[in-house]
């Protein structure tokens, strides 16, 4: 196990689409192992992709289960993940480890349905919500070389934005 | 290290005075920093942080023609500052309700009693000239946690003033 050191913007590997895991060998744990010990070395670090790492994988670790009063499903080791299903909307509070001394407002599904493998090979599926949802489709961008800046909105206009109707 | 000044133009809004102001910076080898910028009943405002190695005789210098070509009103301060101050917000707060005199007073003076520190604020007046309505959003910092401000708001709702409270929880991934 390893800290490894995590990519910022605007390097070009954070860009990268990685092709699904084939081998969930011994080298895939410890990916894993190395994703899990990353993300413990940062403070409220819910979720890190294997891109962040700058490993071209699909593989990623979601745990909202340390936050206080959130849904969650414990500890996610996501390889393959893939959103089936998205329902609602809501606007959120996001940084990134790739993106320091930044947060800003992302809209992201309220509902999400997923399936996923773990690092054995076994299928999961979930349907997850609110802030582990987002974490989630947080961490699937990351996968789609997709970082929060892609889908920032202003938070002085996007969340309220006003409709005028004739009278 | 060059020093940051943080430079306030106010001027009536027209197109380009964005463009015009960080044109003459830039051509002045000044580095801009953060800003806020929007449109203040018809007026332009600008805040903006500027670092300027030749001090603010620079900056003014720099800034003059483009002051006189737009009318423009423009000061500069030196700060004690820098980038990479940021604080992060973990609760927003939304009031509004007819517009009368004392409103910001009564509600920002509440909040901060109860321990808010305002790291954001946008307010606007919408409705009409006879019956205008007063809008106001913050970003801040529950310093003693969001139930003391809820508590806060709960009672400026009995004075008809609306409010509304949601704790910010910033995703980290």
């Amino acid at each position: 196990m390893a800290i490894l050191d995590v990519l910022t913007y605007p390097d070009e590997r954070l860009k990268q689409t990685p092709g699904p895991v084939a081998e969930f060998d011994d080298a895939l744990r410890r990916i894993v192992s190395d994703l899990q010990e990353t993300m413990d070395s940062a403070s409220h670090c819910v979720g890190l992709a294997a891109t962040q790492l700058g490993i071209a994988a699909r593989i990623a670790l979601v745990d909202v289960s340390k936050r206080p009063k959130i849904a969650n499903h414990g500890r996610l080791v996501l390889i393959n993940p893939e959103i089936k299903a998205w329902e609602g909307l809501a606007v959120g509070r996001e940084g990134c480890l790739s993106v320091p001394d930044y947060t800003g407002n992302v809209i992201r599904a309220e509902r999400i349905d997923i399936h996923w493998f773990d690092e054995h090979g076994e299928e999961h599926e979930a349907r997850l919500e609110g802030f582990e949802a987002r974490a989630v489709q947080h961490e699937v961008d990351h996968l789609n070389g997709l970082l929060f800046l892609d889908r920032l909105v202003s938070h002085r206009n996007d969340l309220f934005r006003r409709k005028v109707y004739k009278k | 290290m060059s020093k940051w000044y943080m430079l306030t133009v106010i001027g009536r809004d027209r197109p380009g005075i964005v463009a015009r102001v960080t044109s003459a910076l830039y051509q002045a080898g000044c580095n801009l920093g953060e800003a806020s910028m929007l449109r203040l009943g018809g007026n332009f405002t600008i805040m903006l942080m500027v670092q300027a190695g030749d001090g603010a005789d620079t900056l003014n210098k720099a800034l003059a023609p483009v002051i006189e070509d737009l009318s423009l009103d423009c000061h500069v301060v030196g700060i004690d500052g820098s980038l990479h101050r940021h604080m992060e917000p973990d609760v927003r707060i939304t009031v509004f309700g007819a517009d009368r005199a004392g409103i910001v007073a009564r509600v920002t003076t509440a909040l901060a009693g109860a321990g808010l520190d305002i790291l954001d604020l946008e307010s606007d007046v919408a409705g009409s000239e006879s019956e205008p309505v007063y809008v106001m959003h913050m970003e801040g910092r529950a310093l003693n946690g969001v139930d003391p401000l809820q508590e806060a708001l709960d009672a400026l709702s009995e004075q008809g003033i609306e409010t509304r409270i949601t704790p910010v929880d910033t995703m980290m991934g």
